[in-house]
């Protein structure tokens, strides 16, 4: 019988991660790429792991990195440019995180895509052009264990060393723990409080029916 | 760093504190919600015993999942049931008001909102759909946002965002005839790249803004997200506040005048200062068809499409990408390519206006033989504006298929799908791989009234031909 490993999301403070890397190359990889829309017909994120780049791979029978046996068990993905972009959906950080990727490296993100990673624990870091090439073409890749140190912003592996980039903001919510920031708006309950009653729309919208508690 | 803008005054007015983490915590005036990203963020809000902290602030619509074809229910499918099924609940659990299918007010999220003047200057909008940055249009600042931040919307009114840069994107002139605001936008697309604007918001600016429609300019900002912008706004006027006034939910009476007076006085300052500016002539604007598979990747119709060489050496991978999944060759003309499928419809097309235009194209015509071309108008007040101007006859007799609101198959999350390789005509916003359900579909971007010529005679045609 096929083992499945039990899902476990990321929690609390993340300061490091530690697995191997998992190159995908490719720019502007839109998130229907990512997560084809109809895996978005579910009422939860439990079963998209699976389907994460569902056409890509069935189009490349078996050679897509996520298919590769040397991939398997990898959790820090390496892309190019603009990955993530077009659909605002979180199905696809929540079908990568769910296939097992906790950290991402590229030269850079979309904007949706990066803030849905923040929000569900997956740390996204930037790099140079160069140096993500140079990552993505090392032949020793799949021989070795990488380490993200993210209040250093490093990237550790016996093959190379590279300082990250990350937006201070996001690194700062990891390390605190307060990536899933749920809380930490609520503890502002009396100031949002307080806002609402100081727009000058909530005035003029105020004998409007629809802004009225049903 | 920006100053003065109406971005800036905008999220100053809704910024409710700075967060430790170096973010700011953003309050939301108008929250919207769907079927699709709604579901999770309620299901997150149980497991964390937590309240809609404001319902009255949240308003709910039906519109990604849903059949076009036939809409009773139980839907045929079971999945896409389940799903309005759970909003259905959610709404009643939570006391949000929902515009379902018959109530008169469904349809894409951001038609409707727009359409029931909730959508109003001055005002932070988010939604679980890219698409929001259309509400721009009237001078809000509106951005989509992931499952986790509905969650938050839902439970605080707020969300923590990093502020954004801002570029101004100032058009000059004028669009020619038969040259449509989607063309424009395609066009800035085109010039500024897919990924120019991320970690900006596009203000869009000149007079060839001034001088479109209110639903123009929902096409414009719509679509800033394909060029990396998560925000795209358009300083207020009189255009917008007339589009306003008097729609369902706009202020009345003395409301009126007040809010008036606020919404004149926001707009970004003559001197006010941007991040980057952009200037793009609006007259030399042709209309434009994407042949890639990213919305930046388009041409004038009659223009080549790009050769490798032409292109940036950032631009080439995706470029050759791009040719061999679509089947062209570098240097072909796009025009007179032929076309399987037609879609009017959409977030960005799908407004009365955009019927009103593709109906005088295709009026006493008939649709190309073997064409498959269907209209699905993007609100349940959309069609019944449509009807009452006759535009479903219009269309019916040129042998288009008029079908019911919906997203259909700008996303194909319902039964409207490409088959294999077939090429779409299609109004919508996206040519991504696979987009419109077919894994090797592939789409042709245009303005609605080039959707229309090419039902007509079978391929990509320039609609100036038809004037």
């Amino acid at each position: 019988m096929k083992m499945i490993k039990k899902f476990q999301a990321p929690v609390g403070p993340i300061s490091k991660i530690v697995g191997k890397s998992i190159v995908l190359i490719g720019d502007d990889i839109d998130t229907d790429r990512i997560i084809p829309a109809r895996f978005l017909k579910c009422v939860n994120f439990d079963n998209l792991g699976q389907s994460v780049f569902e056409d890509d791979r069935k189009n490349l029978k078996g050679k897509h990195p996520f298919d590769l046996a040397s991939n398997k068990g990898s959790s820090i993905l390496i892309v190019n440019s603009n990955f993530g972009c077009g659909s605002s959906r979180e199905h696809a950080p929540q079908a990568l995180l769910r296939w097992g990727i906790r950290a991402i490296i590229g030269e850079s993100f979309a904007e949706i895509f990066y803030c849905n990673c923040i929000a569900i624990g997956i740390p996204c870091f930037t790099l140079p052009k160069t140096l993500v090439k140079n990552i993505q073409e090392n032949k020793n890749i799949n021989n070795s264990l990488c380490e993200i140190d993210i209040n250093k912003s490093t990237l550790k592996s016996t093959f190379f060393n590279f300082d990250l980039e990350i937006k201070i903001s996001s690194k700062n919510m990891f390390l605190s723990g307060e990536w899933d920031a749920t809380s930490t708006l609520l503890a502002n309950k009396k100031l949002i409080e307080k806002k609402i009653n100081d727009l000058p729309y909530t005035k003029f919208n105020q004998s409007n029916e629809l802004f009225e508690t049903i | 760093m920006s100053k003065d803008t109406l971005f800036d005054k905008v999220w100053d007015l809704h910024k409710v504190s700075s967060l430790p983490g170096g973010s700011d915590q953003i309050f939301i005036g108008l929250h919207l919600i769907h079927e699709v990203t709604s579901p999770q963020a309620f299901g997150a809000l149980k497991d964390k015993s937590l309240k809609v902290k404001f319902p009255c602030r949240t308003v709910a619509t039906v519109d990604h999942i849903v059949p076009t074809d036939n809409q009773s229910r139980p839907f045929k499918d079971n999945l896409a049931e389940q799903m309005i099924e759970t909003l259905e609940k959610n709404c009643i659990e939570h006391k949000i008001r929902f515009f379902n299918i018959g109530s008169g007010n469904q349809g894409i999220v951001h038609v409707v909102a727009p359409e029931l003047g909730l959508t109003q200057p001055g005002m932070t909008i988010a939604c679980g759909d890219s698409h929001t940055s259309t509400h721009g249009a009237f001078g809000s600042i509106a951005f989509g946002i992931g499952t986790s931040q509905v969650r938050d919307v839902l439970a605080t009114q707020t969300i923590a965002m990093n502020k954004l840069k801002v570029r101004q994107i100032w058009c000059e002139n004028k669009l020619s005839n038969g040259v449509y605001a989607k063309d424009l936008v395609l066009h800035i697309i085109n010039k500024l790249g897919v990924k120019a604007g991320v970690g900006f918001a596009y203000e869009f600016a000149g007079p060839a803004i001034d001088s479109l429609s209110m639903e123009e300019r929902m096409t414009i900002c719509n679509m800033s997200i394909e060029g990396g912008a998560r925000c795209g706004y358009i300083n207020p006027d009189e255009k917008t506040f007339s589009y306003i006034k008097n729609k369902l939910c706009a202020p009345k009476h003395e409301n009126w005048d007040e809010a008036l007076l606020w919404w004149k006085s926001l707009k970004s300052d003559a001197n006010s200062i941007y991040d980057a500016v952009t200037k793009i002539d609006a007259s030399k604007v042709e209309p434009t068809v994407t042949w890639g598979i990213t919305p930046g990747q388009s041409v004038g119709i009659n223009q080549k499409i790009p050769l490798l060489k032409e292109l940036s050496p950032d631009d080439q991978f995706v470029a050759e990408e791009a040719f061999e999944y679509m089947g062209f060759k570098p240097g072909q003309s796009i025009k007179d390519t032929p076309i399987d499928v037609c879609f009017i419809g959409s977030c960005t097309n799908g407004r009365i206006s955009d019927l009103r235009v593709a109906a005088r194209v295709i009026k006493d015509k008939k649709v190309s033989q073997n064409i498959k071309a269907f209209v699905v108008p993007g609100s349940e007040k959309v069609a019944k504006e449509a009807k009452i101007e006759g535009l479903d006859k219009i269309f019916l007799d040129a042998g288009f298929q008029w079908r019911e609101p919906g997203c259909s198959m700008c996303l194909a999350m319902n039964s409207d799908k490409l088959i294999g390789n077939q090429v779409s005509a299609s109004s919508s916003n996206r040519n991504f791989k696979g987009r419109q359900g077919s894994p090797t579909g592939r789409t042709l971007l245009m303005s609605p009234a080039m959707v229309a010529a090419a039902a007509i005679s079978g391929k990509v045609t320039d609609i100036r031909d038809f004037m």
